[in-house]
């Protein structure tokens, strides 16, 4: 499998949010503007790439050589609860200016499923370790794709004329299942 | 058996060991030094975050203090407690502020003043203006759409019989309400209980009587009686604060009823 086809794969035909309806709690919680939306895009692409490098290594090098592959759900959100920690001291000495701008995200990705998703596809997919980084990165892509889209449609909402009791999270949940079908165009670009 | 369960498990927890250290490492090596004494005058600052300081808030003024680009007599709402606190923690002298409260200029409420017309817009004092000048008859008094309410941090401002009314115990004279007012007419005084006129009008007498019963018709009576010489007549009456003296002589020969002691 190309690296083109899983990029595209990740991007669209199988996007993270819209189409396998993982890290829907950042992408309801944090598309109110598109700044931070595009804040928390930045910080979740950046976390799911170093953790399908880091991921891939342990479950090549460790799990599978020991046949304890029944430990990866565990093992991985270890390494991505310690990896975001490591990023976000690491951030804040280095370069305060990113630190600044992904403020909060950092921390909520911790817990953002999105990740683990990603780790756990990895080895679901049996991707290499180049496979592994860019399938991680261009996951991160489609969810700053999909919270950056979603947060200009909830802009445009606040200002439209929405019936009482649909106003809110009704009306934004409605937004997002039809982004949802849109997205579902791309299915069958690739086999 | 045992070991099925007992070996992952030890090594997970190694794992988890080995990454903790690593933190606990990183922690350090990474370590941020901030300047303690930011954190402590947030502490001393009252943290209403009303930015009367000119500041996004309280935290951006106590660094902007440490960092030595802000004077120690911005905030108005922490007062003098505040200030000898903080001075306190960067080992300067406090200086002395007197205490302000916001004073609206305007006697002109709905018994006083003539309207031009009826508004009915949106009830806010700026949309207000923009229909031909706000529909008071007068061009310097207060709207009463209560624009100043709406940004009062405090509380500290109700519209009463269609204007502004503060109400000193509340206000801590942040200036929020006087930056925000499209007509100008609030501002900050020091609450010594010396005279102070509710009006802006600089229009003739004869035209001010016309649109409102308490504007200042510049007619000088106040100016002839206070034996104090504290008060000048140029279009409305301006009050010298370092000459007068409290007394209340001009308070009761005002025609027009529009000079109080603030």
């Amino acid at each position: 499998m190309n690296l083109l086809t899983i990029a595209i794969g990740a991007i669209f035909v199988n996007n993270f949010v819209l189409v396998r309806f993982l890290g829907i709690c950042p992408f309801l919680g944090v598309s109110k503007k598109t700044d931070t939306a595009i804040g928390m895009g930045m910080a979740v692409t950046f976390v799911m790439t170093l953790a399908s490098a880091i991921t891939y290594l342990l479950w090549q090098y460790l799990l599978v050589p020991l046949h304890w592959e029944y430990l990866q759900t565990v093992l991985f959100i270890l390494i991505i609860a310690a990896l975001v920690q490591f990023v976000e001291m690491f951030l804040q000495k280095v370069s305060p200016a990113l630190y600044s701008a992904l403020g909060i995200y950092l921390p909520l990705i911790t817990t953002n499923c999105a990740v683990l998703g990603v780790t756990l596809l990895n080895t679901q997919q049996g991707y290499n370790f180049l496979q592994s980084v860019v399938f991680g990165a261009t996951a991160g892509v489609g969810f700053t794709l999909a919270i950056v889209l979603f947060a200009g449609i909830r802009e445009r909402l606040e200002t439209a004329p929405i019936p009482k009791p649909l106003q809110g999270f009704p009306i934004a949940l409605i937004s997002a299942s039809l982004l949802a079908i849109a997205f579902l165009g791309f299915s069958g670009l690739i086999k | 058996m045992v070991n099925q369960v007992l070996f992952p498990a030890l090594v997970l927890g190694g794992i988890a060991l080995v990454l903790g250290a690593i933190l606990a490492v990183a922690s350090v090596i990474f370590k941020v030094d901030t300047d303690e004494r930011i954190g402590q005058i947030e502490e001393a600052l009252p943290g209403a975050n009303c930015g009367g300081c000119g500041f996004a808030g309280c935290s951006a003024y106590a660094a902007a203090i440490v960092a030595g680009e802000a004077p120690l007599t911005k905030c108005a709402v922490g007062g003098e407690k505040a200030q000898a606190a903080i001075a306190d923690i960067m080992g300067m002298a406090a200086e002395k502020v007197e205490p302000k409260r916001a004073f609206v200029q305007c006697g002109g409420d709905c018994d006083a003043a003539a309207l031009k017309f009826d508004y009915n817009g949106i009830s806010d004092c700026a949309a207000a203006m923009r229909v031909a000048g706000g529909p008071k008859g007068c061009e310097f008094g207060c709207l009463g759409y209560g624009t100043c309410v709406s940004v009062c941090k405090f509380d500290a401002i109700s519209i009463k019989n269609g204007i502004a009314v503060v109400d000193p115990d509340k206000c801590v004279g942040c200036g929020t309400c006087v930056n925000i007012c499209p007509r100008h007419v609030i501002k900050l005084r020091t609450t010594d209980k010396k005279s102070d006129i509710k009006c802006k009008s600089t229009d003739k007498g004869a035209l001010v009587r016309k649109y409102c019963k308490s504007g200042c018709l510049a007619c000088g009576i106040c100016a002839k009686n206070c034996p104090q010489g504290a008060i000048t007549v140029d279009g409305v009456a301006k009050f010298d604060h370092e000459k007068c003296v409290g007394c209340g002589t001009c308070v009761e020969k005002c025609p027009a009823k529009c000079i109080e002691l603030a």
